[in-house]
């Protein structure tokens, strides 16, 4: 994908999201840490923009490395501190992610907003789903399915998506 | 080299091919033993019994001032037998039981009970007596009926006589007896509370200190006894720069005092105690640098007067407690000799004459113990190879113990044989009982 | 990193990393729920040999948040008492399945005789005079939370440091981060040596009050009156009390901070403890996230914190 294809895709999940949603009330962007923050950041500005409102979206981040069932296993430190605008209690959230791979950073996400409140219905949006899912998952809004392989890497940026092999720390 | 054969103690064999060293000098000579007794020393002599000493020394046994064999009262840590048996396999042919058992040794009962224990021990073991009842500094012993079976040291070590009076006391009447008094010196209220050496690593660790000034106070004040009462004054365990050079200082002015250092104090600082492992608590503390430097240094020129280990086992549970509660002392009577030939740098007749004529002549055995190899002469030897090396491994010492600090440590220098008035106790570093 | 033994074993980089962490801590104990699953499934034991309600309560809080299982090896009521020895103890815990032992005792370097003796993550919470390693770190959070940055403060800490295990991790970490700190105390109550602190020493405390960024007031013992450290408590606070005029000398931005339990009256003035400077409270509060932090850094990342 180029720049320009990301740009596309994120007008049109913005779209979806006005349009599946009935407009923007009781909408609230969380971005996951640290792939998903800058894209929450693009979406909300996007919904802005076709509304045509002053509205600010409420815009948040999460880090669900606490909640991670593979703590342990590798090093997980959290990137950066959770910011929830507000109780999420009867809220729609629009969990935002640039890639969904195995679905394990959605499930721990779904954990940790349980603990800020009970949200009227959450949806997934994802620049790239690459697929290999380990979990019942599947996002509700998709800018690109890219098939890959299990140990490719995927990079999704301003810039675009690219796909490289995993370099090895 | 062969294995050597294991001999009756009544038996007549040759000591072949080994350097005699004692204190006339140093010789290529075989040694012939006959009924416990040194029947000959001479070039190419033989017998149909050979203990192989080729490459070796033939030296004079060791003699340790400063052993505690714990019996009776602390058998789980060490006993006469197993004590003996440690000293034997580090080269001693006599050791000097210290008195701090359970109950102290401050009587004659007391004394022969562990002379008793000795009669059959591998080594010859003398004891040293309590200066003051139950060593608890406040009466004196009776010093004449422990004399009377041959004690000719007295101190109450693990404490030093606080009560400068009463050891004025005890000196003019020890100088009747013709005996030593030995000092623990540790000004008990300076030092109160300390468990290593003050400075800056018991700063860091957080650890009470022992400041050199507890020790250093005693040797000055027992020096100025020993000038006002004529009588002689042994230092024990002697482990600062001050101490050392009070004793030189002393000796210059030409007073009788004689002084030991133990082999951890020319080895080893308080840096040890970082890791708070228990098995480097020991007291006098482990110093600093400058300490190790000048005790060295007072063994090199005579200040000091013998190298005593300090040998104070501890059971492993004792040991397994935080370092301000475990006791202090570490093992000493397996490693002394290898020590002195790894980390000193002394020729080998000044090594030895601080590890057996010396100490022999200040535990007043120099009858018996310390040599000189002639004819005639018990059979009281130790047959070092100065060459072996070996790594100190705390499972395989004799000793009941396990507290040695040198764990690990690789060692130049091991005892081959040990011939105690004539029988082979150690054969090529086997006890042969 | 497997324990958390001493200041030393962080570092300046590992200092920076459980105050980088300590922040997402602090986030989760806002929360209304402020409970985190990260370290479900491990046991946390608190081995006190040494009375502490505080310092007990703070990392037993720490621990819930992070959903351990925690549990107490109370001292008084146990074998200690009958003689056991601290291995036999400690042996005896870890046979019974634990992620970490949490200890505090009376004498210097426990905590690194048990680390030597278990596989267990051991956290010192304080041995002896020696280090409280958990109370260095939230110290230097709640500077940072006033000041951002430890970098180039001057930090006088005043009172009892020869005895004080707190003083000795506050110097490891506030120089790690590059603060200048002054020792200020009569010398009877500094340590014997000083050789290799990078710290001033001074036992005039009017001359260094106006220029400190963060005055520090460690606990004065009233046993040490008795131990002719002292003459008596009334002249200690008359010379090194933070009392109420010297409090005076302050700049209106200095930080007045103390590990508590306070001597209010003798360390330090009934109303100084109270004045906006103070931020003894906060300390107590960032303690917990602090915890939160070690603990979550020793049994549940399984990232290496190296020195």
């Amino acid at each position: 994908m180029s720049a320009d294809d990301v740009r596309r895709a994120v007008t049109r999940i913005a779209h979806e999201i006005v349009e599946r949603n009935h407009g923007l009330d009781g909408l609230v962007l969380v971005g996951l840490q640290t792939g998903g923050v800058p894209l929450a950041g693009r979406l909300a500005r996007e919904l802005q923009r076709i509304e045509g409102t002053d509205r600010i979206i409420p815009t948040g981040t999460l880090d669900a490395t606490f909640y991670r069932d593979d703590i342990g296993l590798r090093p997980l430190v959290p990137e950066a501190v959770t910011d929830i605008p507000g109780s999420l209690d009867g809220r729609t959230v629009v969990l935002v992610d640039d890639v969904l791979f195995t679905g394990r950073t959605v499930r721990a996400a779904l954990n940790a907003l349980n603990d800020y409140g009970r949200p009227r219905a959450v949806q997934l949006a994802v620049m790239v789903d690459r697929g290999h899912r380990e979990l019942p998952i599947r996002p509700d809004y998709v800018g690109k399915n890219l098939p890959t392989k299990r140990a490719e890497m995927v990079d999704v940026s301003d810039d675009g998506v690219a796909i490289g092999d995993v370099v090895p720390k | 080299m062969s294995p050597s054969q294991p001999f009756a103690i009544d038996s007549a064999y040759v000591i072949k091919g080994g350097t005699v060293v004692d204190a006339t000098g140093s010789r290529q000579a075989d040694v012939l033993v006959k009924k416990g007794r040194i029947a000959a020393v001479d070039k190419a002599l033989d017998h149909k019994h050979v203990i192989d000493a080729a490459g070796c020394i033939v030296a004079p046994g060791l003699v340790d001032l400063h052993t505690h064999l714990r019996e009776p009262g602390r058998e789980e840590a060490e006993t006469v037998e197993s004590g003996s048996r440690a000293a034997a396999l580090g080269g001693y042919t006599a050791v000097v039981a210290m008195p701090n058992t359970e109950p102290a040794l401050d009587n004659a009962a007391a004394v022969r009970q562990v002379l008793d224990l000795g009669a059959t021990a591998l080594c010859d073991v003398r004891v040293a007596g309590a200066i003051t009842v139950g060593r608890r500094g406040e009466q004196l012993a009776p010093l004449g009926e422990m004399a009377a079976l041959g004690v000719r040291l007295f101190t109450d070590d693990g404490n030093g006589v606080q009560d400068s009076r009463l050891m004025r006391r005890a000196l003019e009447y020890a100088g009747a007896l013709g005996v030593t008094l030995a000092q623990h010196c540790e000004d008990e209220a300076l030092a109160s509370g300390g468990h290593m050496n003050e400075g800056a690593w018991s700063s860091r660790l957080g650890v009470p200190g022992i400041p050199a000034e507890a020790e250093e106070l005693m040797v000055l004040r027992d020096i100025a006894l020993s000038r006002l009462t004529g009588t002689p004054v042994h230092f024990l365990h002697l482990s600062t720069a001050g101490s050392v050079a009070m004793v030189g200082a002393a000796k210059a002015q030409g007073l009788r005092v004689t002084a030991e250092a133990a082999p951890h104090h020319f080895t080893l600082t308080d840096a040890e105690c970082a890791g708070y492992d228990t098995v480097f608590k020991v007291n006098p503390p482990l110093r600093g640098e400058a300490d190790v430097a000048a005790v060295r240094a007072a063994l090199a020129d005579g200040t000091i007067d013998a190298i005593a280990t300090d040998h104070a086992p501890h059971a492993l549970e004792a040991k397994e407690q935080p370092f301000d509660q475990a006791p202090p002392g570490m093992l000493g009577l397996e490693t002394a000799l290898a020590l002195g030939l790894t980390e000193l740098g002394l020729d080998h007749q000044r090594l030895l004459a601080l590890l057996s004529w010396q100490p022999a002549r200040i535990a007043g055995i120099s009858g018996e113990h310390g040599g000189p190899i002639v004819e005639g002469a018990s059979a009281n030897l130790t047959v070092i190879d100065p060459a072996a090396t070996w790594v100190v491994e705390p499972e395989h010492l004799a000793s009941r113990s396990r507290n040695t600090p040198y764990a690990g440590r690789k060692l130049t220098g091991k005892v081959r044989h040990t011939i105690l008035r004539g029988e082979p106790v150690v054969l090529d570093a086997e006890a042969q009982r | 990193m497997k324990h958390l033994l001493s200041v030393n074993d962080l570092g300046a980089d590992g200092i920076e990393e459980v105050l980088r962490l300590t922040d997402s801590f602090v986030e989760v104990s806002a929360r209304s729920i402020p409970k985190v699953p990260a370290l479900r499934g491990k046991t946390i034991v608190w081995l006190f040999y040494e009375d502490s309600t505080r310092t007990r309560l703070s990392f037993e809080t720490a621990a819930k948040r992070l959903s351990a299982d925690t549990m107490n090896f109370s001292v008084s009521t146990s074998s200690v008492k009958k003689g056991e020895s601290l291995r036999d103890t400690v042996e005896t815990i870890e046979a019974m399945g634990i992620d970490a032992l949490v200890v505090r005792h009376a004498s210097a370097g426990v905590p690194w005789q048990i680390s030597q003796w278990v596989d267990a993550a051991v956290v010192n919470a304080g041995d002896g005079w020696h280090e409280h390693p958990t109370q260095a770190l939230l110290d230097c959070y709640t500077i940072r939370q006033r000041r951002q940055s430890l970098h180039g403060l001057r930090i006088a800490i005043v009172g009892d440091v020869k005895h004080s295990r707190v003083a000795r991790s506050d110097v490891l970490a506030f120089t790690a981060l590059g603060a200048e700190v002054t020792l200020v105390a009569p010398p009877t109550l500094l340590p014997p040596s000083l050789e290799g602190w990078p710290v001033d020493v001074t036992s005039d405390l009017d001359a260094v009050l106006p220029k400190a960024d963060v005055v520090y007031l460690l606990r004065m013992q009233k046993e040490r009156q008795h131990e002719s450290l002292l003459p008596s408590l009334r002249e200690y606070t008359a010379l090194w009390g933070l009392t109420r005029d010297r409090a005076r000398l302050l700049a209106d931005d200095a930080i007045v901070m103390h590990p508590g339990p306070m001597n209010r009256g003798v360390e330090i003035a009934a109303e100084v403890a109270d004045l906006p400077n103070a931020v003894i409270t906060q300390q107590v509060a960032n303690g917990v996230a602090v915890r939160m932090a070690v603990l979550y850094l020793l049994l549940g990342s399984g990232a290496e914190l190296v020195a």
